[in-house]
C-alpha cells in the first residue's frame, strides 16, 4: 500500500484523506491486541505481579529467592530431567524414523503412514494418552499380562512401575517423538542431492557428507527442535496427572496443586513458580526459533 | 542400499510398535467388559451414561465457539496486517507464539487471579465462566488457527481479490464475507478442525475452572471404572484421528504441515 499511495501524495501533499486512512488502520487489528491484552498479557502480568509481593500486597523479592528452597528445587529439577531425557530420546528416535521415510529409502505409502500417525499422535496427549498407558504397561495392563503368561517375565517385580519417572516418560515419548517427526522431515527433505553428489565427485563418502555437509546443516534444526520438545514436556500438565494422580511433584502439577488450595502455604510463592515456568518456555521457545531461522537459511 | 533399508525397515517397525502397542492394549482391555468374552459391552455402559453426553456435549459445543471467536480474531486480523499494516506482522506474530511461552496451567493460573474477584468477577457465574473457557480456549488455538490463516492468505492474491472487489462497490462486510473467507475455505477449515480436537481432549482450563467437560469426565471416570475409561479412550482417539484425516483431507497442506502441531498438554 504504501508504494501505491506515493504518487497520490506527490499530487495532493497535505491531505485529511490519507491522515483519516491511516487511523482508519490501526482500528482493523484493535479487536486482536484487546483479546491478546484481555486474556493473554494481563493475565501473565498479574502473575508477575503477584510473585513480587508479600501477603500485605507490598513489593518484595522474597518470594523469588524462596524458590530455592529444597522442595521447589526438586520440582523444578525433576520437570527438566524428565523433558531432557524425553527431548533427548524423543529426537533421537523421531530423527531416525524421519530419516528412514525421507533419505533411508522406504516407500511412499510407509511415508504418508506416518505423517498421518505423528499429526493424530502429536496431539493425541492428556487423559486418554496416560489411560492408553495403564491398559498397556499397568499392572493388569496388555503388555505386563502378556510378558507374565508367554514368558513368565514380571516387569513389576523385576523393578518397573508405570507410574514412576521411567513410565512417564515412556508416555511422554508418545507425543514427543511425532513432534519431532513433523517438524524435521521438512529439513531432511530440503537436502539437495547436489550436496551429495559435490560430496561424492570431491571422493567423500557417506560418513564424510553426513559428517561435514548433512549434519552441520541440520544441526541447528535437530538442536532447536528438541528445545522445543523440551518445553513440550516442561508445559504438560494433563498427561502427568491422570498417569500419577499427582505423586510426581512436576512443576505443573504444584502449581495445579496450589491453585486449588494453596498447599504452599504462600499465594506469592506460586506465582513465583508459574514465573519460573514462564521464563523456562520463554526461552526454549526463543531458542527454538532462533536454530530454527539458521538452518531455513540452507533449505530454501 | 539393502542394508539400509533393513535398518530403515526396523526403525518404522520400532515406531508403529510403539505406536500401536498402547492402542491394542486399550482396544482389547475395552471389549473385556464381560468375563470370558470380548463384547463390546463398555462402550454400550459409556455411551448409556447421561453425564457422558452431558460432557461431550459441552465439550464440543464450546469447541465449536471456541472455533467461531477464534476465526473473528485472526481472520480480520491476519488480512489486515497481510494488506494494510505489514509492519505490525513482528509482534503480531509475536503474540500468537505466547501460548507456547504460557502452559495451559499457568494461563489458567491467571485467567482465575484476574477474573474471580471484581471488578471482573467472571467466575461467579455459569455464563460468564464459560465465556472465560472459551477465552482461555482461543488462546490455546491461537498459534494453530493464526498460522493457519496467515499460510492461507499469502497462497492467494488477496490486494488483487480486494481491489477488484472495492472497485464493483463492495463493502467491508462483503469483502471479508463473501471473498475472503471463501477463498480460505480449506485453510480454516484445517485451522477449525486442529481447534476442535485441542478443545474436545483439554483437561487443564475445564477442570480448574470447574466446568463439566470431556477430559475432567474422563479424567474422574479413570478413577471409578475401569473398563468404560477404555472405550472412551479408543472414541476419542477416533475422534482425535478424525479430525486430522479431515485436515489432510480438505487441505491442500502437507501432511505434517506446521498446521499440525500441538502444544504442551
Amino acid at each position: 500500500m504504501a508504494q501505491i499511495a506515493q504518487p497520490e501524495m506527490r499530487e495532493m501533499p497535505v491531505s485529511p484523506v490519507a491522515l483519516r486512512r491511516v487511523s482508519w488502520a490501526w482500528l482493523g487489528v484493535v479487536p486482536f491486541f484487546l483479546f491478546a491484552i484481555a486474556f493473554m498479557i494481563l493475565p501473565a502480568l498479574s502473575l508477575i505481579s503477584g510473585s513480587v509481593q508479600d501477603r500485605q500486597g507490598n513489593f518484595t523479592l522474597e518470594n523469588i529467592i524462596n524458590l530455592s528452597q529444597p522442595f521447589i528445587l526438586n520440582a523444578y529439577w525433576l520437570s527438566i530431567r524428565i523433558s531432557l531425557v524425553t527431548a533427548i530420546g524423543g529426537g533421537l528416535f523421531g530423527f531416525l524414523l524421519a530419516y528412514t521415510v525421507t533419505v533411508g529409502g522406504l516407500p511412499k505409502s510407509v511415508r504418508n503412514g506416518l505423517m498421518t500417525f505423528s499429526g493424530v499422535a502429536s496431539n493425541f496427549a492428556g487423559v486418554p494418552l496416560a489411560f492408553a498407558f495403564i491398559a498397556t504397561l499397568g499392572r493388569v495392563g496388555f503388555i505386563t499380562v502378556l510378558l507374565k503368561t508367554l514368558f513368565n517375565i514380571d516387569i513389576y517385580s523385576a523393578g518397573f512401575n508405570l507410574y514412576s519417572f521411567v513410565g512417564l516418560s515412556l508416555a511422554y515419548m508418545y507425543f514427543q517423538f511425532p513432534l519431532m517427526v513433523l517438524i524435521i522431515s521438512p529439513a531432511l527433505d530440503g537436502l539437495k542431492r547436489e550436496w551429495r553428489e559435490a560430496c561424492e565427485n570431491l571422493g567423500g563418502n557417506s560418513w564424510h557428507y553426513w559428517r561435514y555437509v548433512a549434519l552441520p546443516i541440520l544441526l541447528p534444526s535437530l538442536l532447536g527442535t528438541m528445545i522445543l520438545l523440551f518445553g513440550n514436556a516442561f508445559g504438560a500438565y494433563a498427561t502427568a496427572q491422570a498417569l500419577t494422580g499427582g505423586s510426581l511433584n512436576l512443576v505443573t502439577i504444584v502449581i495445579g496443586a496450589q491453585i486449588r488450595g494453596d498447599v504452599l502455604n504462600n499465594p506469592g510463592l506460586g506465582y513465583a513458580l508459574a514465573l519460573g515456568m514462564v521464563v523456562v518456555m520463554a526461552i526454549s521457545i526463543t531458542g527454538y526459533s532462533w536454530l530454527q531461522r539458521k538452518t531455513e537459511r540452507w533449505l530454501r | 542400499m539393502r542394508r539400509g533399508t533393513f535398518w530403515s525397515w526396523l526403525w518404522i517397525s520400532l515406531g508403529a510398535l510403539y505406536f500401536l502397542l498402547p492402542l491394542i492394549g486399550t482396544f482389547i482391555f475395552s471389549l473385556r467388559a464381560r468375563r470370558d468374552e470380548l463384547s463390546f459391552a463398555a462402550y454400550d455402559s459409556a455411551f448409556s451414561d447421561p453425564r457422558f453426553w452431558e460432557a461431550f456435549g459441552f465439550s464440543a459445543m464450546m469447541a465449536v465457539f471456541t472455533v467461531i471467536v477464534s476465526l473473528l480474531i485472526t481472520v480480520p486480523t491476519a488480512y489486515w496486517v497481510q494488506l494494510r499494516l505489514p509492519r505490525l506482522r513482528p509482534i503480531v506474530e509475536l503474540i500468537t507464539l505466547l501460548p507456547f511461552v504460557i502452559p495451559a496451567v499457568v494461563l489458567v493460573f491467571g485467567l482465575i487471579r484476574i477474573y474471580s474477584r471484581p471488578p471482573l468477577a467472571l467466575t461467579g457465574a455459569i455464563f460468564t465462566t464459560n465465556l472465560l473457557l472459551i477465552a482461555g480456549y482461543t488462546v490455546l488455538s491461537l498459534p494453530y488457527m493464526y498460522r493457519a490463516v496467515d499460510t492461507g492468505l499469502r497462497a492467494i492474491d488477496i490486494r488483487t481479490l480486494t481491489e477488484a472487489a472495492q472497485s464493483l462497490g463492495a463493502g467491508w462486510p462483503t469483502i471479508i464475507w463473501h471473498i475472503i473467507f471463501p477463498n480460505l475455505r480449506t485453510a480454516l477449515l484445517s485451522g477449525a478442525f486442529l481447534t476442535f480436537a485441542i478443545v474436545v481432549g483439554e483437561l487443564v482450563l475445564a477442570s480448574f475452572l470447574a466446568r463439566p467437560a470431556f477430559a475432567p469426565y474422563l479424567a474422574q471416570l479413570i478413577n471409578n471404572r475401569a473398563y468404560e475409561p477404555a472405550a472412551l479412550t479408543i472414541v476419542s482417539f477416533l475422534i482425535t484421528w478424525a479430525c486430522i484425516g479431515l485436515i489432510s483431507f480438505f487441505g491442500q497442506h502437507r501432511a505434517g504441515g506446521e498446521s499440525q502441531l500441538a502444544g504442551p498438554r
